[in-house]
This record gives C-alpha cells, sequence and structure tokens, in this order.
C-alpha cells in the first residue's frame, strides 16, 4: 500500500485497485477552453479570455484515429465547443464517418448572433445535445452562471424544443444537466428528473429527455470557491465519507478517452484540467495512439476522484448506479 | 471554549455515545429508521426536519438539515415556505394562549 493516494486506498479495499479501462466507447474531446460565460462552478477554469483552442491539425489526427477504430460515440466539450473555429467542419466529419456525437452546450452561446442557426445544424446532423441548465429557478441558476444566463438559456431551450428536440421519438435528443449550486451532493437523479420534468413544463412549456446530475469536483474555480467560502474542508469530508465502491466500479474513465486542445490524451476531462495525463505505460498524445494499450491502460487517481465515486456516482452521463 | 456553538462540534456528536453506549446505539438505529422513505419520502422528511430546527432553532440541525434538504431535491422556495410554517405555528402558538389571558382576566375582574 506504499505511496498509495487515498483514493487508490479506498480503491483497494473495494478489490478495485489498479482501477484500469474496460475499454473505449466515448472518445470525448475538448476543443478549447474558450468561452462565453464564466461560472463559479467551472471546472475547466474556461472564459471569453482563454487562448487554448484546438488546431485543425489536431482534429484531422482525432478523425484519423476515428477511422481506424471502431470507437462509436463522439464527445465533443470545451469551454463552449461550438466558438471552435472548425466546430461545424468537425461534427460533420465525424458524421460522414457514421459515429453518434454529443455536443455539451451552454446553451446561451446558441443565442449570440454568430450561432443563432445551430440548433437547425444540429438538427440536421443528428446530434445530441447535452445542455448546462443546473436549476429550474432562475436565481439559483443565475447565481451559479451569471446575471442574465437563465433567460438566454430558456430561450435556446425554446428554440430546440421548436424543431423537434427533447421531444419523444424525434430522433433528437436533448440532454439537461444538473449540478448543484454550491458544496453539497446532487440529489437522487430519478426523482430530481421528475422535478425538472414538471416544473420546466408547467413554468416554461419546455420539454427535454433526460436529467444527467454531476457532482462538482473539487478542483478548477470550484476548488477556489471551495476554498474562499471555507467549505473545502467539509465538502472533501463529505465525499470522501459518501464513497460507494458500486459508483467507483463504474466510473466514466473505463470506458471513456478524453483529448486535450493541443491532442494529449488523459483519464478524463477531469484529470485533463489537472494536467495530468494518462500513464502508466499508455501513450500520453494523439501522435502515439495505440488503442491496445489505451483500451486497458491503468487510469491516474488523485483525491478528487472521490467526486466521481459519492453517493449515486458522477459521470459526464450523470449518476453511474 | 470561546463559543457555546461551533460548526465543527457537529460532527462531534457520535462522541455523546462515549458515556452511554448501548443508548446511543438505540438511538442512531431509530434515527435512521426514523428519516428512511417510507410512508414519506426521505425529502418530506428532511423538509419537516428543517422546519422543526428551525422551531427549536437549533443551529446545528439547521445546517445539517438545510443541506439535507439541498440534497434531497428540495428547492428555495420551499424551504423558505417550510420555514414559514415553523414560524407560523411558533406565532400562532403564542397568539392562541392569549385566550389565556383572556380567560385569566375575566376570572379576576368584575
Ligand atoms: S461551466 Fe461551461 S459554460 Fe460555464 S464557464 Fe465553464 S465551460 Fe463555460
Ligand atoms: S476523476 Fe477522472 S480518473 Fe478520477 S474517477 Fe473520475 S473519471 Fe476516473
Amino acid at each position: 500500500m506504499d505511496n498509495l493516494n487515498p483514493f487508490d486506498i479506498s480503491l483497494s479495499k473495494s478489490a478495485l485497485y489498479p482501477l484500469t479501462a474496460t475499454g473505449i466507447t466515448i472518445f470525448q474531446v475538448n476543443v478549447g477552453r474558450l468561452c462565453n460565460q464564466l461560472c463559479k462552478h467551472c471546472h475547466v477554469d474556461a472564459g471569453p479570455d482563454r487562448k487554448e483552442v484546438m488546431q485543425k491539425n489536431t482534429m484531422e489526427a482525432c478523425l484519423d484515429i476515428i477511422e481506424k477504430t471502431d470507437i462509436p460515440t463522439i464527445d465533443i466539450t470545451g469551454g463552449a465547443p461550438e466558438m471552435n473555429p472548425n466546430f461545424r467542419w468537425f461534427i460533420k466529419e465525424f458524421r460522414k464517418r457514421g459515429r453518434h456525437v454529443m455536443v455539451r452546450s451552454n446553451l446561451t452561446i446558441l443565442a449570440e448572433p454568430d450561432y443563432k442557426d445551430l440548433p437547425e445544424f444540429f438538427a440536421e446532423n443528428k446530434v445530441e445535445v447535452i445542455a448546462s441548465f443546473p436549476h429550474y429557478l432562475e436565481q439559483t441558476l443565475d447565481r451559479q452562471r451569471g446575471n442574465g444566463v437563465f433567460k438566454k438559456s430558456i430561450e435556446a431551450l425554446k428554440q430546440l424544443n421548436s424543431i423537434g428536440y427533447g421531444k419523444q421519438d424525434s430522433g433528437h435528443v436533448l440532454n439537461l444537466v444538473y449540478n448543484p449550486a454550491g458544496a453539497f451532493l446532487s440529489p437522487s437523479q430519478k426523482a430530481l428528473e421528475a422535478d425538472y420534468k414538471r416544473e420546466m413544463l408547467k413554468r416554461y412549456g419546455i420539454i427535454f429527455n433526460n436529467l444527467y446530475t454531476i457532482t462538482n469536483m473539487p478542483i478548477g474555480r470550484f476548488f477556489n470557491y471551495l476554498n474562499s467560502s471555507e467549505n473545502y474542508t467539509s465538502y472533501m469530508e463529505k465525499i470522501i465519507l459518501s464513497y460507494n465502491p458500486t459508483a467507483a466500479s463504474l466510473v466514466m474513465c473505463r470506458y471513456t478517452l478524453s483529448v486535450g486542445w493541443d491532442g494529449s490524451l488523459y483519464d478524463c476531462d477531469f484529470n485533463q484540467m489537472l494536467g495530468m495525463k494518462v500513464n502508466h505505460g499508455a501513450p500520453s498524445h494523439i501522435k502515439a495512439f495505440d488503442i491496445a494499450r489505451l483500451c486497458n491502460r491503468q487510469i491516474v487517481t488523485g483525491i478528487h476522484c472521490y467526486g466521481c465515486t459519492a453517493g449515486g456516482g458522477s459521470s459526464c452521463g450523470g449518476a453511474v448506479t | 471554549m470561546k463559543t457555546y456553538y461551533s460548526p465543527e462540534d457537529l460532527s462531534k456528536f457520535p462522541t455523546i455515545g462515549e458515556g452511554a453506549p448501548e443508548l446511543w446505539k438505540k438511538f442512531s438505529e431509530w434515527y435512521g429508521a426514523v428519516f428512511a422513505e417510507g410512508a414519506l419520502s426521505e425529502r418530506e422528511k428532511a423538509l419537516i426536519a428543517l422546519a422543526v430546527a428551525h422551531a427549536v432553532q437549533c443551529p446545528y440541525c439547521i445546517d445539517a438539515y438545510t443541506q439535507t434538504c439541498l440534497e434531497k431535491g428540495s428547492n428555495e422556495e420551499q424551504m423558505t415556505e417550510a420555514v414559514h410554517v415553523a414560524a407560523a405555528i411558533r406565532g400562532g402558538a403564542s397568539l392562541v394562549h392569549g385566550v389565556q389571558m383572556k380567560n385569566a382576566a375575566k376570572k379576576v375582574s368584575l
């Protein structure tokens, strides 16, 4: 047990150490840290002044890999991924190669002048939209994401609904993402989804497919908030005490590979923000991509991993149990 | 001891068991069972606990059940209404005792 971090010790106790990947079914590409917002909970520390944006040659390298493998799903994230100048081209290329594409949208970008036609573009390319919408109350959402964000998000959701997004059997999937507006854990995903569906329809006439509850990770701007609000110790105690071995066996890094804006490879977007590249003998850059070695790689872990294993667990697809 | 109440003390609650472990064990089991999903949901029970915490004005319980309510999916509108229920019962309970005042006054008045 020498040199194991506390999370690895928890994994050992539940017979999961060393944590290894079981394959790659999701190829997550972070196309840059540029964003039109500055949310308080952002683990990416994204914002309008960030210069890290994925270049076209790195995108071509991603497409090359997809051509040579059978990874079925592409998950495009950021920042606001829509702000990458090659965003639309990138999606079309993945679609040409027959892959399912998901885009993580902050919604407000869809209200900006150059992006207003994006909902139609998403529909034409059968893009699954995963939209941040951390609360159905205006005051709670704006406190986390900034004044006026709620109203813009509602407009974007209405537009998505108007072209079929969120309607059962329309083929246009719209999933919403909740994350707690502070230093506490998410409610049960199933119960909260029922509340969201009821309240979103009643208050705003909006429909959607699924709600994902995501735990705030103690990194990036949320880490700064935890420190400045003197919540860090109690929050860490909370996520450590809520360690759930079943959730640990289902963490997303076991089936996801995350690509950074410069082509570096990570076990997940959180490790990416911490600069913790793929390790333990597997290649850490897209130029050295080796599917066989990456598919069963050992995951690089840290104390932040407790955010993925607390309670019902948390992943980019919401709770895991 | 600089203050009577300190947030760190909440996590020391189990140390009460040191003097009477059997009683603590019974209390803990009963407490856990009380808050488990039953005829009332865990969320409803947490909202009741939040209201009672305000009625008994326990800072530990207010802190703990504010977080529990949020983690069970209650929103601030619902939590504020729960506190109003506690306040209304406290206020009403004082006021309704005014009837006793009137009775007592009547008894000693001509
Ligand atoms: S949370 Fe999303 S929308 Fe908010 S600043 Fe970060 S990347 Fe942008
Ligand atoms: S933080 Fe990343 S590496 Fe750690 S458990 Fe979560 S997904 Fe896996």
